[in-house]
């Protein structure tokens, strides 16, 4: 796109067809990390594809991948409101494999994620369909005999006048013809955007026949399973696998760098030898890791002056003369993103040649990743990407962890394999959302309002050296650990915040909603606090500072007036509010609870989102939903403990999730919005944390500055 | 080994296997039907619930040697058509997301609707409080729960 938002035509796409005959619009997506090794070919590679077949068929290969947010459905979407198509045969996959810069064969695409695939596909999409709709009208008119102008398009046919074809009748034709400049259809006209549709993939979701990384089944493919070290870089001493090899199916043990693999003829046997194994580990530097330690170094850190964020007037001063304060420190724990299918990865090494199946958000990243390591070039690596049953952000792992094993298990052993991890390994294994803690100190003016406001995070980088370092983290500030920290400082006179990044041998990773986790909880919960002190209701409290961002306003005052704000709620009930900008959408929450015996019972959630243009409404609603509960969970439950570089957490028994019985009922209202458009899978996260915070004050009059909100008070 | 005959939706296959070994790695391993997952292997999230006679089991904690001669339902064996009431409810309320853990949910539904076909909420927490699901389904888990049960008829389940 150029610098006026026009798409440049040769920039993005390129036409042809198939030996079988159809129409191809393949086009390129590009994507922001910019990567270590790039390869000339995979920088100039197409990437997605529209496919329509002579049997009048549409392909879509996406250059995203579906992970649960539902992109398998908003993306054809775009593309069907500008090709007027039979909607019913829709054909959706992700990006097959092949050799990088092939046109016919589209290699792998790049990651997903930052909930950002609508919003960075919303032109292409729509043009693809653009373009190929033009070119079957324009074929279609040659064999009526009339202008382009004269025909109209419906359901996969060009019709004019009596005359009606099919668009996989033209298909060969239109391939022929020009890339035509297209115009994109008047949203007053839109038929897709904006109205729900229901997603593509659901029906083989409820039938058992989706297929998961986990469900690959070759012939002679043997499953390995891996005895991980029970500290984050701790080595192999001794290895004893004489009764590990004696279990009937088990077939191999190798080392490998991250531990011993064992490979056995099915999960079962694989998991007895596991068992079986006698390993002894030198434990290495974080023996001694003790996470109740590392959130006591981070608490001194926080009293001493970090990199500066953001800063104007002078705060320390300013605070020395407040006659009111809050002082306040905050603490998160580490949290496993704990999807429902656990990493996986199936490997075959050939001559010259790997192929590897995962689900995974960043394919294009392990494919270089695996073809450095075996010595072969990008193009010889053949990666599938699958059904993927969840992420969260752990499918994105930067270093390609779980994927680099199951090749370096496929080389050591020579053999077909497919690495699983059990529930125990992922629990366990790291790649967590860091642990952060906060200092906040607010000086109250006369009038309620803050008017010196201090604000230090300590914790871990998410990107320094990822390819995304440069972008998230230039100069050794990852902004990923401050987002969306200071919506309230632009009224505030004297103002610092402040970043320690720290240095722990427990690998992190993103986790939905990334920053947004920790610091949208510490100042909405700080906001409500202000608001309490003031005597001032907090959605009123809130609305002074948002007289210039009418998005958060939008946000807040639809929350309030769906949750019938102002009304009293039944006796022995509590409300609390919180409202956030993450990932360039705007959410605010209202949480209603009673609280018993310290037991928590949250009755419901009120929703509202501005996330600008909402493509698929229901699609919207269904990440809210999705987002409050996994913020929720980990509000109530989620803390992973270490104690002598053990982690202390292994399975749901100990790191529990919010179920059915937990569940409040969920209204998701959606702002009408021309605003810029925002993303949906993450920013329903954010502020349900400090939302049920703030309600558990209203019902206890207890500030919890942490979470997991403690189980017994 | 010993060897198992076992019936999976409604056909017969005969296995050998470890006698502690789950019933879902027969299942999905052994018999290669995949449409049953491992979410947790010690019976805590429920994506691996089959039927045994009709009732919901953890089968990663079930050893194939307790099967006997009791008749297994998994996923693939509710409908061949996605036209089971509870199917149709999924679809109706739009219900999964990344999907692995849905084959569970569902027969855990099924399980509960065959036996009351009229659930109170407090009857739906009861039933499906051992399915998790990441993706947090669950609010259109129990809306379609109750539109499968509006179309069933007063007094029988099925």
């Amino acid at each position: 796109m150029n610098k006026n938002g026009q798409i440049n035509r040769r920039d993005f796409l390129k036409i042809g067809t198939f030996a079988t005959g159809g129409l191809l619009v393949a086009f390129t997506v590009p994507d922001k990390i910019p990567f270590a090794k790039p390869t000339a070919t995979s920088e100039a590679a197409l990437n997605a594809f529209l496919r329509i077949g002579t049997d009048n068929s549409i392909h879509i290969t996406l250059s995203k991948v579906e992970m649960g947010q539902g992109i398998w459905t908003t993306l054809p979407m775009l593309i069907a409101e500008e090709l007027d198509c039979d909607w019913s045969q829709l054909h959706v996959a992700h990006s097959p494999p092949g050799k990088a810069g092939d046109f016919l064969e589209p290699p792998v695409y790049k990651s997903t994620g930052g909930s950002e695939t609508t919003i960075r596909e919303f032109d292409r999409y729509r043009m693809a369909g653009a373009i190929a709709r033009t070119m079957l009208v324009a074929a279609a008119a040659k064999r009526f005999g009339v202008r382009s102008e004269d025909c109209r398009t419906e359901n996969s046919y060009v019709i004019a006048g009596n005359q009606r074809i099919s668009y996989g009748d033209v298909a060969t034709e239109a391939a022929k013809l020009p890339v035509p400049k297209v115009t994109l259809r008047d949203p007053k006209d839109w038929k897709y955007i904006g109205k729900s549709r229901k997603r593509l993939d659901a029906p083989e979701k409820i039938n058992g026949k989706a297929r998961y990384g986990f469900d690959s089944q070759f012939p002679g493919l043997l499953t390995a399973l891996v005895s991980h070290p029970p500290i984050f870089g701790a080595t192999v001493k001794t290895l004893d696998a004489t009764q590990a090899k004696a279990i009937k199916g088990v077939r191999n043990v190798v080392q490998i760098p991250t531990g011993v693999a064992v490979l056995a003829d099915h999960f079962w046997a694989a998991k007895q030898g596991r068992d079986a194994l006698k390993i002894e580990w030198n434990l290495g530097e974080n023996a001694n890791l003790d996470t109740n330690m590392l959130t006591d170094t981070y608490r001194q850190l926080a009293k001493t002056e970090g990199l500066t964020i953001q800063k104007k007037g002078n705060v320390t001063s300013a605070l020395a003369k407040s006659e009111r304060s809050i002082d306040a420190e905050y603490s998160f724990p580490y949290l496993a993103h704990a999807p429902m299918e656990p990493l996986n990865c199936t490997v075959k090494i050939g001559k010259d040649s790997c192929e590897v199946w995962a689900g995974t958000q960043s394919p294009l990243l392990h494919q270089a990743e695996v073809a450095a390591f075996l010595g072969l070039k990008p193009e010889q690596v053949q990666f599938h990407t699958p059904c993927i049953g969840g992420s969260f952000g752990r499918r994105g792992s930067f270093s390609s962890d779980w994927v680099m094993e199951a090749v370096h298990i496929a080389k050591a052993s020579g053999k077909f394999i497919k690495l699983v991890w059990t529930r125990e390994d992922d629990i366990k294994g790291g790649y967590y959302r860091p642990i952060y803690v906060h200092n906040a100190q607010i000086g109250i003016g006369a009038d309620g309002f803050p008017t010196a406001w201090q604000h230090r995070i300590v914790g871990q980088s998410l990107f320094v050296n990822t390819p995304l370092a440069d972008v998230i983290a230039p100069k050794g500030i990852d902004y990923s650990s401050v987002t969306t920290g200071a919506p309230y400082s632009k009224s505030i006179p004297d103002y610092s915040f402040e970043l320690h990044t720290t240095s722990v041998g427990v690998p992190v990773l993103p986790w939905r909603s990334v920053g947004s986790t920790h610091t949208v909880f510490v100042v909405e919960t700080l906001i409500d606090e202000l608001a309490f002190l003031a005597k001032t209701d907090p959605v009123v409290y809130r609305r002074a500072f948002f007289k210039n961002s009418p998005r958060h306003l939008a946000a807040l005052n639809l929350a309030a007036e769906k949750s019938a704000w102002s009304k009293p709620l039944p006796k022995g009930q509590f409300r609390g509010i919180a409202v956030c900008e993450a990932m360039g959408s705007y959410v605010a929450q209202a949480v209603e609870l009673s609280v018993e015996n310290q037991a928590i019972r949250v009755h419901r959630v009120v929703c509202a989102i501005d996330c600008g243009l909402a493509v698929n409404p229901d699609g919207v609603r269904a990440q809210m939903e999705s987002g409050i509960v996994f913020g929720l969970t980990a509000a109530l439950y989620g803390e992973i403990t270490i104690q002598n570089g053990v982690v202390q957490q292994s399975n749901f028994h100990d790191y529990p999730m919010l179920r059915m019985n937990d569940t409040p009922i969920i209204d998701v209202h959606i702002v009408p919005s021309t605003g810029k458009m925002g993303g949906a899978g993450e920013p329903g996260t954010a502020p349900i944390a400090p939302a049920l915070a703030n309600a558990i004050f209203a019902a206890t009059g207890k500030r919890f500055r942490q979470l997991p909100i403690p189980a017994f008070w | 080994m010993p060897l198992y005959q076992l019936s999976i939706n409604g056909k017969k296959y005969r296995v050998n296997a470890d006698a502690q070994m789950p019933l879902l790695w027969v299942i999905r391993e052994l018999v290669g039907l995949t449409g049953t997952k491992y979410g947790c292997g010690i019976a805590q999230c429920g994506a691996c619930t089959v039927h045994l006679k009709g009732a919901p089991v953890r089968s990663c904690s079930f050893p194939v040697s307790a099967v006997l001669n009791q008749p297994i339902t998994t996923i693939e064996g509710i409908s061949n058509d996605n036209s089971h009431p509870v199917q149709k409810a999924w679809i109706d309320e739009q219900v999964p997301q990344c999907g692995y853990c849905q084959s569970g949910q569902i027969m855990s539904a099924v399980a509960l609707l065959r036996d009351n076909p009229h659930p109170s909420d407090a009857d739906i927490n009861a039933a499906m409080q051992g399915n998790i699901c990441r993706c947090g389904t669950y609010p259109r888990i129990r809306k379609a729960i109750k539109r499968a049960a509006a179309t069933l008829p007063k007094t029988n389940g099925q």
